[in-house]
């Protein structure tokens, strides 16, 4: 969601939001509680199916999968060690399965749409809950990730040219002060854009 | 005139002063501007943001008034900031969304417009600012300078009668300084720069020259810019 849309227009990109979204917690949910090896299988081969469809490149596929290996690397033994490899397995397919998803959903859907249909959920709720403020929240919370990166990332490269390398201190203050800054300058250019309530 | 008692098209300083907590950063500010492009200058901390910053209603004075085509910034910001378009230094500050296009399609969420017609005026705009090729990219991803026409395009694309920008240059190469005058060159829109580039403001029709929170120079380009580079000296 972070700025990797592969743009398209595949029937994946053309289907509504909101009908992707059900349709990611339907297989996800019913991921959790069907632990056959068929059903998985199928689901599997399913996920496979969709990329395709979405003409999604293997290697912008495998970007968005990849991270969540490192995870497995570290679960699978020990859920091998406490459960068994059955339940490893499962367990491992299961989280492939809801990962590869979420990014298909990702990769094809605009964050603007997604926007759109949590104001069509919401709507019934417009009592209660500002749609418009939740979807703001959602969208800076999206975009706080590359600037928190790039913050993190200019902040350790000042550090080491500092030759304080190790210092959690050299780490957290400039981090912590500059994120600050960041959110009261963004802040300030949202209330410039007329998002001022 | 207005019900403010001011002319529409004018944006009116009536001893303006500012401060932010114990240190007072304007001081008795008064002015009246109707040109078309009018440039401020001023060294850090001379108060030349600040006074940009009240044409939007982003900061309101701690004594006086200010006034955009009638209306008080103080009263009436959110009315003021629909007329009044900012551009800042830190474009990415100002990007919020993840896309180019969604981007410039994000400042029109509060317009309420029809899809197709908010549809229409993001790609014009994004057409104008040659950003079209661009417009599924991560926008986080661009270079200094087409982030900042990114954000030039995501303030215009509201149609502000009036755009502010402080320091647009600043972070920008040369190349890319260059290509953001142009495109401010251009503009029909009536325009406030803050700068520290010179060269930006000296086709302008007016300067002004901050120091210590005062106006100390204001003028037609070629004498406040002589005044300002005799004040720095």
């Amino acid at each position: 969601m972070i700025g990797v849309l592969h743009p398209g227009t595949s029937l994946v990109h053309r289907t509504p939001a909101l009908v992707k979204l059900a349709l990611l917690a339907v297989v996800v949910t019913a991921t959790a509680f069907i632990g056959s090896l068929a059903w998985l299988a199928a689901t599997s081969a399913l996920v496979v199916l969709l990329f395709a469809a979405a003409r999604v490149p293997v290697r912008v596929a495998l970007r968005q999968v990849v991270p969540i290996l490192w995870v497995l690397a570290f679960a699978v033994p020990l859920q091998v060690l406490f459960g068994g490899w059955e339940a490893a397995a499962v367990m491992a397919v299961r989280l492939l399965i809801a990962v590869a998803l979420a990014a298909l959903y990702t990769l094809t859907t605009p964050v603007s749409a997604t926007l759109d249909a949590m104001q069509v959920l919401l709507r019934p709720f417009r009592r209660w809950i500002d749609a418009d403020r939740v979807g703001l929240a959602l969208a800076l919370t999206i975009r706080c990730v590359p600037l928190l990166a790039d913050l993190v990332r200019e902040v350790m490269e000042a550090r080491k040219a500092r030759g304080a390398e190790g210092s959690l201190l050299a780490l957290a203050v400039p981090v912590i002060v500059r994120a600050l800054r960041t959110a009261e300058h963004l802040g300030e250019a949202l209330t410039a854009r007329g998002f001022d309530d | 005139m207005s019900a403010a008692g001011t002319a529409m098209g004018e944006i009116v300083f009536e001893g303006v002063s500012h401060d932010f907590g114990d240190e007072r950063v304007l001081e008795d500010v008064s002015l009246v501007l109707r040109e078309r492009r009018v440039g401020i200058v001023g060294a850090n901390g001379s108060g030349k943001s600040t006074l940009a910053r009240m044409i939007n209603g982003l900061v309101t004075p701690t004594v006086g008034r200010v006034v955009v085509d009638g209306l008080d910034v103080s009263r009436r910001g959110r009315e003021v900031r629909r007329r009044v378009g900012f551009v800042f230094t830190n474009a990415d500050n100002q990007i919020v969304m993840p896309t180019v296009r969604e981007d410039v399609a994000f400042t029109l969420r509060r317009h309420r417009l029809e899809k197709a017609d908010a549809a229409a005026r993001v790609d014009a705009v994004l057409e104008r600012f040659g950003l079209t090729d661009l417009a599924d990219r991560p926008a986080h991803r661009l270079s200094g300078g087409q982030k900042q026409l990114l954000a030039i395009a995501a303030v215009l694309v509201a149609e502000p009668a009036i755009v502010v920008a402080d320091e647009p240059t600043t972070l920008l190469d040369a190349r890319n300084a260059r290509r953001i005058a142009a495109t401010f060159e251009a503009l029909d829109e009536r325009l406030i720069v803050v700068s520290h580039h010179l060269e930006l403001l000296e086709d302008f029709d007016r300067v002004i020259v901050m120091e210590g929170g005062r106006v100390v120079a204001d003028d037609v380009p070629g004498i406040a810019l002589e005044a300002y580079r005799a004040l720095i000296a």
